[in-house]
């Protein structure tokens, strides 16, 4: 059991996965655990299963075949997990509210909800537009909201869905700080990116997918500089992997 | 005097037997709208959240009962609440308690179609959102009828402008019994066939303008409140 009384998630295990969806193999035979530590960035072109690895580990989905555990346990609800989808909604309230209404589900007392948003508010940079309704953001903005609502949760694990997709660079340099800060806190994260510069500044370690296969697991240095499989030199090389 | 100027003098000298009436219709169809928005929101957002065998057939039935003609359901009404029927005890029967009972059961699955689309909608928007917050059922209901309740206003405002403009119903339930269950509607409705039509006009352009004001109101509420809440 963690500090906080809550059963721990981590070690998170996928053994022998597949998710099928007739007639897609969507993810086939995925073997992968991820423990506390540096960030973890999977990589690889469009529908190599790199978005529903991340909805198995959080639990959203079932696995075809094999099973995911967290610590050990094959059920486990999401206390100390959280995930930034792609596309966050936003609910229809202030970013305040937003973050009210997430530690609220998170069971954190209410005398303490104030303390936390105003917090969580100061992480993102958001707190001149506590009272914005949250709809009206930028892109950039409501995925830093999406990040520190997901916070809310306190989470031991956080998985990103290709946080900065669709950003530009100025608005994916204030996503990257948060996770940077994230990271700090002693947070797990365990993202997905199209970008192999921002996997080269924030991934401890690499993982390359294609065809809902894990081609190769290595440490961010090695993956970058002495790549094992033919794959990942072409990926890396800037070729198309299809 | 024509019509049109007698009937411009029966609103502006506030007359008394026309300001009953339109006092009557209010409170009867607001009462109705009330207590079919208290049944109807979370039977809608209960039909749009949970998964049960015959969902589908509740659904059409629910969007059917959207059309239900107002003399059908002053019919069963008035069988239910007669001396000989179910609710005869009540001694409802030609009294406005009667009418809010009828408008009720016909404004009810209204608004409980337009609440079930609304909440579905945005069920699909926050779903996996709620699902990786862990959201529990009881708190995602309530989540999901909060940020819906400007879109609910116009299942509302339905509800309302099909309560305020039925005759049918009325008619039957509440026998349109002077000073005690007469309406606008109804009222039009007699006056008409009377040939007392000053009376007949005056009541329809109070009609008129109260149903445009309720929904212009509505209208500024909604556009106010999503421009606050996004």
């Amino acid at each position: 059991m963690t500090a906080s009384g809550l059963a721990t998630n981590l070690p998170v295990v996928l053994e022998n996965v597949s998710v099928v969806r007739e007639p897609v193999t969507i993810l086939d035979r995925v073997s992968l655990a991820f423990a506390t530590g540096e960030p973890a960035v999977l990589i690889g072109p469009n529908g190599s299963g790199k978005t529903t690895l991340l909805r198995l580990c959080m639990g959203l989905i079932a696995p075809s075949r094999g099973q995911v555990t967290w610590a050990g346990r094959t059920a486990a609800p999401p206390t100390r997990r959280a995930i930034v989808f792609q596309h966050p909604a936003m609910l229809r309230r202030s970013v305040a509210a937003n973050l009210h209404f997430a530690l609220a589900t998170a069971a954190v007392p209410r005398t303490a909800r104030a303390g936390r948003t105003a917090e969580l508010l100061v992480l993102a940079g958001l707190t001149e537009l506590a009272g914005r309704p949250a709809r009206t953001l930028s892109g950039g903005e409501r995925q830093r909201l999406a990040v520190v609502r997901a916070l809310a949760r306190n989470p031991e694990i956080l998985f990103l869905d290709e946080p900065t997709a669709s950003l530009d660079p100025a608005a994916s340099k204030s996503v990257e700080a948060i996770v940077r800060a994230v990271v700090a806190r002693g947070i797990k994260v365990v993202m997905s990116t199209h970008d192999l510069g921002q996997a080269r500044r924030l991934a401890g370690d690499i993982v390359l997918m294609h065809r809902g296969r894990i081609v190769e697991t290595a440490p961010a240095a090695t993956f970058f500089t002495a790549p094992r499989t033919r794959e990942a030199e072409r990926f890396l090389a800037g070729e198309l992997l299809v | 005097m024509s019509p049109d100027l007698s009937a411009l003098e029966l609103v502006i000298t506030a007359d008394p037997a026309l300001l009953a009436i339109v006092r009557l219709s209010l409170v009867v169809s607001l009462s109705a709208a009330f207590l079919a928005a208290l049944v109807g929101v979370p039977l809608g957002a209960l039909v749009a959240l949970a998964t049960f065998r015959g969902r589908t057939a509740v659904i059409v039935l629910l969007n059917a009962f959207m059309g239900l003609p107002p003399v059908v359901v002053g019919l069963v009404t008035y069988l239910a609440l007669s001396h000989s029927g179910p609710l005869g005890v009540l001694e409802w029967l030609f009294t406005p308690k009667a009418m809010v009972f009828a408008q009720t059961i016909l404004v009810t699955p209204i608004i409980a179609a337009l609440t079930r689309q609304t909440v579905e909608d945005l069920w699909l928007e926050y779903r996996d959102e709620f699902l990786a917050m862990n959201v529990g059922p009881l708190r995602r209901v309530g989540a999901l009828v909060w940020d819906a309740r400007f879109s609910l206003v116009t299942a509302l405002l339905a509800g309302f402008g099909r309560a305020a403009a039925e005759v049918g119903a009325v008619l039957i339930v509440g026998g349109n019994i002077e000073g005690l269950t007469r309406t606008m509607t109804t009222a039009i409705a007699l006056e008409t066939s009377k040939g007392d039509l000053p009376l007949a006009i005056g009541l329809g352009g109070v009609l008129m303008v109260i149903v445009v004001a309720v929904n212009a109101v509505a209208w500024g509420a909604r556009h106010v409140g999503e421009r606050w809440a996004g």
